[in-house]
């Protein structure tokens, strides 16, 4: 969400069991402005909190220009002193993948191994060679932010625009969903690059609009159960929590252009979820 | 904003705005009661505005409105109801929608109403029983023998120490959670579902849940009560009755500590051992006390059946840790800390609270201030499971029959061994009337 909404978005989004204490509200108040000199970045979201054994991680993201594309995620722990987290490479996510397991330690050097054993030749001459994997958690807190962002970063449709020239920006017309347009699942999108190439019927293209359609919809999300969608609030927020990462809560007052996601959870995927749907 | 047409002739339909809607539910919640002329009693209502309080400043919470809706809401309940003393135990969040839960104390009388209404119950199902058997008896019996169920706790004892109370949102009608079986948790360990937020959904499991999700959600509130209720040490005590003789105290009825001093929050933040455990550890067996089940069962042999093949093993009784231990002595599950320990300000730690975070339930917290402490859970009612929940294998299928001659098919015999077998025979006849013949003539002679 938005540093600038910080202040009364917390009460919003509440409802998942998770807010921040008052004096954390008023640090970061300090802290991201500040950080948001320094980095010269356009925008500055408080991203969420990763919570580990020892500490836990406070994530804030600094957008550039192109929304979609200029992310930058800093990581803190005491919620002034924020340090910059390598860009997330798909070889790190690998690696991340088979070694980090588990919680987070809430310390960025601690190092995760995995020892892969890979047999190289045929029959008798077969030779066990040990490949060990190090990951150090700083680079699978980077790797886990971007996945969850990849995966379950929610906007609602329209609140972001593609320029001609291809830049991802903030619709500054956006008015906001209607109530009923609110309570559906199919107008709220993932604020990633499109990655489901499902074809579309003419019927169903018929409403798009190539400005604001640029992204997938939620609602094409494989399993159906992947998401549920709440009024909250005396009914009034529109509030959407990821059943995948569990920890993901998005809110949008209907009629209005507010609208952000936070993520506070221990970092881990539920894979558990086609059991438990 | 969208264009709106101001010459249409049409008259407009106002949509149904959900806020509305519960709105005019909520709406009684702000009721003001006339004056009650009520003695100074001990008050049923807990001060949530307090926990609510020292829940946001360890970063836990349904948000301020929220809570103080809760606490309405939880008025509400004391005065519909006439619960005797109630906390606000927490929140479960559904696919469809959350539970609001709060845990009262039983009235007094009720436990036992409730047990006999049980036993009645019980003994109901027996003749119904009976009465269908005389009507058709023709079907042979199953040998199979079912495993003893393991008995229900007496309401006010372990696992059904207290009552439950639902809402879905503050301002809807509270139902009652009706008690737990050991069969229902031992199930709830094994299955790992979301909760829908209809409390009268079917739970599709493997394995099959015994009740539908009312059940399902009062096994789950057990457990996270059983695992994760914590004080800080030195705040509860033991018992010491005096009618027993005996040193032993009873080890399991607490009661407050009136000399507890409280503990400061720095200290409370460096060990696990200043927290204790002061709900009682729920067995494997699914009951919070240990009962023989052969006992029971040879009992049963001794009425019904006079036969018993074995002698049943001697069952060794389950203990689980007393009341009161420290968390420092809990188990590790899947190389993680059961607890992580916290302070609320590391920049005025003099006034800061110290609160536990549990790693085995995520969104379990205990906070403890002065003399004041609180549990609460805010979470989707599910166990941490490691890297990954299998659910259990199916039993192996049953096994067949022991090869044998009398149920195994012999093949046919072909033309040709029969006709071998038929000049066998006939050779063997001709031969027998042979040694016949010989044997007469040698009487003759």
């Amino acid at each position: 969400m938005d540093s600038n909404s910080l202040l009364y978005a917390m009460e919003l989004v509440a409802g998942s069991g998770h807010t921040l204490t008052v004096e954390e509200k008023t640090v970061l108040c300090t802290s991201l402005v500040i950080l948001k000199k320094n980095f010269k970045f356009n925008r500055v979201l408080f991203w969420g909190k990763i919570l580990g054994f020892k500490n836990d991680y406070f994530i804030a993201q600094g957008r550039g220009e192109d929304e979609m594309q200029d992310q930058k995620y800093l990581y803190s722990f005491n919620c002034m002193d924020w340090y910059l987290l390598p860009p997330a490479t798909d070889s790190m996510i690998q690696e991340v993948f088979k070694a980090a397991k588990g919680r987070f330690m809430g310390d960025p050097s601690y190092v995760y191994e995995d020892v892969e054993i890979q047999r190289k030749g045929e029959g008798e001459e077969a030779i066990a060679e040990e490949l060990v994997i190090k990951v150090t958690e700083e680079n699978r807190l980077a790797a886990t932010v971007y996945q969850i962002d990849q995966e379950v970063s929610v906007v609602p449709r329209g609140a972001f625009i593609k320029s001609p020239h291809e830049l991802v920006q903030v619709n500054l017309s956006f008015g906001g969903l209607t109530y009923s347009e609110a309570g559906k699942l199919d107008n709220f999108l993932h604020f990633t690059k499109k990655k489901n190439m499902k074809k579309k019927s003419i019927l169903e293209m018929a409403d798009l609009n190539p400005v604001m359609d640029f992204m997938d919809l939620l609602s094409d999300d494989i399993p159906k159960g992947s998401w549920h969608l709440r009024f909250e609030c005396a009914n009034r927020v529109c509030v959407i929590r990821s059943h995948l990462w569990l920890g993901l809560t998005f809110y949008h007052i209907p009629m209005t252009p507010q609208h952000g996601y936070i993520y506070i959870g221990d970092g881990t995927r539920n894979l558990d979820l086609p059991f438990m749907l | 904003m969208q264009y709106v047409d101001k010459q249409s002739t049409l008259r407009d339909l106002r949509e149904e705005n959900p806020a509305e809607t519960l709105a005019q539910l909520q709406r009684a919640l702000f009721n003001r009661q006339e004056e009650q002329e009520d003695e100074l009693v001990e008050p049923a209502l807990p001060n949530l505005s307090e926990v609510g309080f020292h829940l946001e400043q360890i970063g836990v919470g349904l948000g301020r409105e929220e809570l103080q809706r809760v606490f309405l809401a939880l008025k509400q309940l004391v005065e519909t109801h006439s619960v005797p003393r109630c906390r606000f135990w927490g929140k479960i969040l559904g696919t469809e929608n959350n539970y609001i839960i709060v845990e009262a104390e039983y009235r007094e009388g009720e436990e036992e109403e409730e047990q006999s209404a049980e036993e009645r119950f019980g003994e109901g199902d027996h003749e119904e029983k009976e009465e269908r058997e005389d009507l058709q008896d023709l079907l042979p019996e199953s040998t199979y023998k079912p495993p003893p169920v393991v008995p229900i706790e007496a309401p006010g004892t372990g696992t059904n120490k207290y009552v439950y109370y639902v809402c879905k949102e503050p301002g809807f009608p509270w139902t009652r959670l009706p008690a737990v079986t050991p069969a229902q948790i031992c199930t709830a360990r094994l299955i790992r579902k979301f909760f829908t937020g209809r409390l009268d959904a079917p739970v599709m499991s493997y394995p099959p849940f015994p009740g539908n999700e009312a059940n399902y959600l009062r096994a789950q509130i057990a457990r996270i009560s059983g695992g994760t209720q914590v004080s800080p040490q030195g705040f509860y005590q033991f018992k010491e009755e005096e009618g027993n003789e005996e040193d032993e105290v009873s080890q399991d009825s607490f009661e407050v500590n009136p000399d507890f001093e409280g503990l400061s929050a720095v200290k409370l933040a460096e060990s696990l051992s200043t927290w204790v455990h002061h709900t009682q550890h729920i067995l494997q067996q699914g009951r919070c006390t240990w009962v023989n089940l052969t006992l029971k069962a040879e009992e049963l042999n001794e009425e019904g059946e006079e036969e018993r093949e074995e002698e049943p093993e001697e069952a060794e009784p389950e203990m689980g840790p007393p009341l009161l231990t420290p968390l420092s002595q809990d188990a590790e599950l899947f190389n993680t800390a059961p607890w992580t320990l916290r302070i609320s300000s590391s920049l005025t730690p003099e006034h800061a609270v110290a609160f536990v975070r549990s790693n085995l339930w995520p969104g379990a917290y205990a906070y403890a201030t002065g003399k004041k402490f609180e549990n609460i859970y805010i979470g989707w009612g599910l166990k941490y499971a490691g890297e990954g929940y299998s659910p259990p294998v199916p039993p192996p299928p049953q096994r067949e029959y022991a090869s044998g001659p009398e149920i195994t098919e012999a093949l046919d015999p072909v033309v040709e061994e029969e006709q071998a077998l038929k000049d066998a025979l006939e050779e063997q006849e001709a031969a027998r009337e042979e040694m016949e013949e010989e044997e007469e003539e040698d009487e003759d002679d």
